[in-house]
C-alpha cells in the first residue's frame, strides 16, 4: 500500500517561507504502523526532515504534532487513523507556536505558563517529612486524572484561546496543572495560588470550547479542571 | 497581574459574574417577549401599547437593558482583546463601540418612557 504524506517543511536558515513538502512511502499491506515510524521512516528517504521523538510510547509528550489538521502524539497515533478518509495525510508542526524548524517548535511560552502556576507543593515553609508525606485515599483520589498530564501541549495549541493571548492566558494545559495544585491536600497555598488567577485573562478567557478535551492524548479533561477553578474562584469572592 | 482597565469589572470574576448573570436576564426577557408574540392572537397597535404601557413590562425592559449594556460591553471588551492586537486600534475601536451601546441604551430607555 503506497501512502502519500504532505509534511510542512521550513528550515529558517535557508528558507524565505514555509513550504508542504509531498512523501510517498510503501506499507506492507494489512499491517499498520504508528505516525512516527512513518516519519523515523521517512526520514530515512530524506535526512533533512526534522522532528522530536523520545520515548515513542506516549509517555515523554516529545511529538506533539498536528495531523490531518488535529493535534496528538505521532507515536500513539496509527496511520489507520488519518488514512480511512483516503487522501494524503498532512502533518503540521503544532499550531500557534513559533517554528524553529519543520515539525519542530519552540515551546517557551508554553513552558512559561506552566512555570507561572508554580508546579510544585507549597507547604508554608514547613519541612516536608522525610519520609512519605502522607494523604487519606480519598484526598489521593482527587489527583487522578490531573497528575498524569505529560506536557505535551497538544490542548494548549488546539485552544483559540491561547492561540490569541498566549502571555496571559495560561492554557488548558498549565490550568490542569494549576488545579493539580488548588486539589492537593498537602498545599497550603491555596489562597495565593487563586489570587495569581482571577485576572480576566488567567483562566477566565476559557471559554468551555473544548478543543483540549478533545485532543488530549491522555483523555484528561483540562475543561473540567477549569471548571472546577472557576467555581473555587467564585466561592472566593462571594 | 494583567492590565485590564477597559473592562467592567474590577478582576476576572466580576465580569464572569456580571456576564452570566446578565446572559441569564436577557435569556429570560427573551422568553417574556416570545411568550407575549406566541399568546397574543392578533398584535395591533394597541396590543403593543397596552404590553409595554405595563409597568412590570416597563421594569423588566429596563433591567433587560442594562443587562444588554453590561454583556455586550464586557463581551466586545473580550473579543476585541483576542481579535485586535494593536492597542491604540483596540481602544478607539472600543470607544465607539461602547459609545454605540450607550447609544441604544438611550435609544431604549427613551422608547420605554414613551410608552
Ligand atoms: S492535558 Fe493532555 S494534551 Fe494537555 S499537555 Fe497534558 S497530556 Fe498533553
Ligand atoms: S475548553 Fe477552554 S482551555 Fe479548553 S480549548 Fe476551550 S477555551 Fe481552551
Ligand atoms: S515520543 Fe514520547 S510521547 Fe511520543
Amino acid at each position: 500500500m503506497k501512502l502519500t504524506f504532505s509534511i510542512y517543511r521550513y528550515n529558517p536558515d535557508v528558507d524565505n517561507k514555509p513550504k508542504m513538502q509531498d512523501y510517498s512511502l510503501e506499507v506492507a499491506e494489512g499491517s499498520d504502523i504508528m505516525v512516527l515510524d512513518a516519519l523515523i521512516l521517512l526520514k530515512e528517504q530524506d535526512p533533512t526532515l526534522a522532528f522530536r521523538r523520545s520515548c515513542r510510547e506516549g509517555v515523554c509528550g516529545s511529538d506533539g504534532l498536528n495531523m490531518n489538521g488535529k493535534n496528538g502524539l505521532a507515536c500513539i497515533t496509527p496511520l489507520s487513523d488519518l488514512t480511512k478518509k483516503g487522501g494524503k495525510i498532512v502533518i503540521r508542526p503544532l499550531p500557534g507556536l513559533p517554528v524553529v524548524r519543520d515539525l519542530v517548535v519552540d515551546m517557551s511560552q508554553f513552558y512559561k505558563q506552566y512555570e507561572r502556576i508554580k508546579p510544585y507543593l507549597i507547604t508554608d515553609g514547613a519541612q516536608p517529612p522525610a519520609g512519605e508525606f502522607k494523604q487519606s485515599p480519598e484526598e489521593r483520589a482527587k489527583l487522578d486524572g490531573l497528575y498524569e498530564c505529560i506536557l505535551c501541549a497538544c490542548c494548549s495549541t488546539a485552544c483559540p484561546s491561547f492561540w490569541w493571548n498566549p502571555d496571559k492566558f495560561v492554557g488548558p494545559s498549565g490550568l490542569l496543572q494549576a488545579y493539580r495544585f488548588l486539589a492537593d491536600s498537602r498545599d497550603t497555598a491555596t489562597e495565593e495560588r487563586l489570587a495569581d488567577l482571577d485576572d480576566a485573562f488567567s483562566v477566565f478567557r476559557c471559554h468551555g470550547i473544548m478543543n483540549c478535551v478533545s485532543v488530549c492524548p491522555k483523555g484528561l479533561n483540562p475543561t473540567k479542571a477549569i471548571g472546577h477553578i472557576k467555581s473555587m474562584l467564585l466561592q472566593r469572592s462571594v | 497581574m494583567v492590565m485590564q482597565a477597559a473592562t467592567l469589572g474590577r478582576n476576572g470574576v466580576q465580569d464572569f459574574i456580571l456576564l452570566r448573570c446578565s446572559a441569564i436576564i436577557l435569556a429570560l426577557y427573551a422568553i417574556f417577549i416570545v411568550g407575549f408574540l406566541a399568546l397574543t392572537p392578533e398584535l395591533t397597535y394597541q396590543s403593543w401599547a397596552g404590553f409595554f404601557g405595563h409597568i412590570g413590562t416597563k421594569v423588566f425592559s429596563f433591567v433587560a437593558l442594562i443587562a444588554f449594556l453590561a454583556h455586550a460591553w464586557i463581551g466586545l471588551w473580550q473579543v476585541l482583546t483576542d481579535y485586535v492586537k494593536p492597542a491604540g486600534m483596540r481602544g478607539m475601536l472600543q470607544f465607539l463601540l461602547n459609545v454605540v451601546i450607550l447609544a441604544y441604551v438611550g435609544f431604549g430607555i427613551f422608547a420605554l418612557w414613551g410608552v
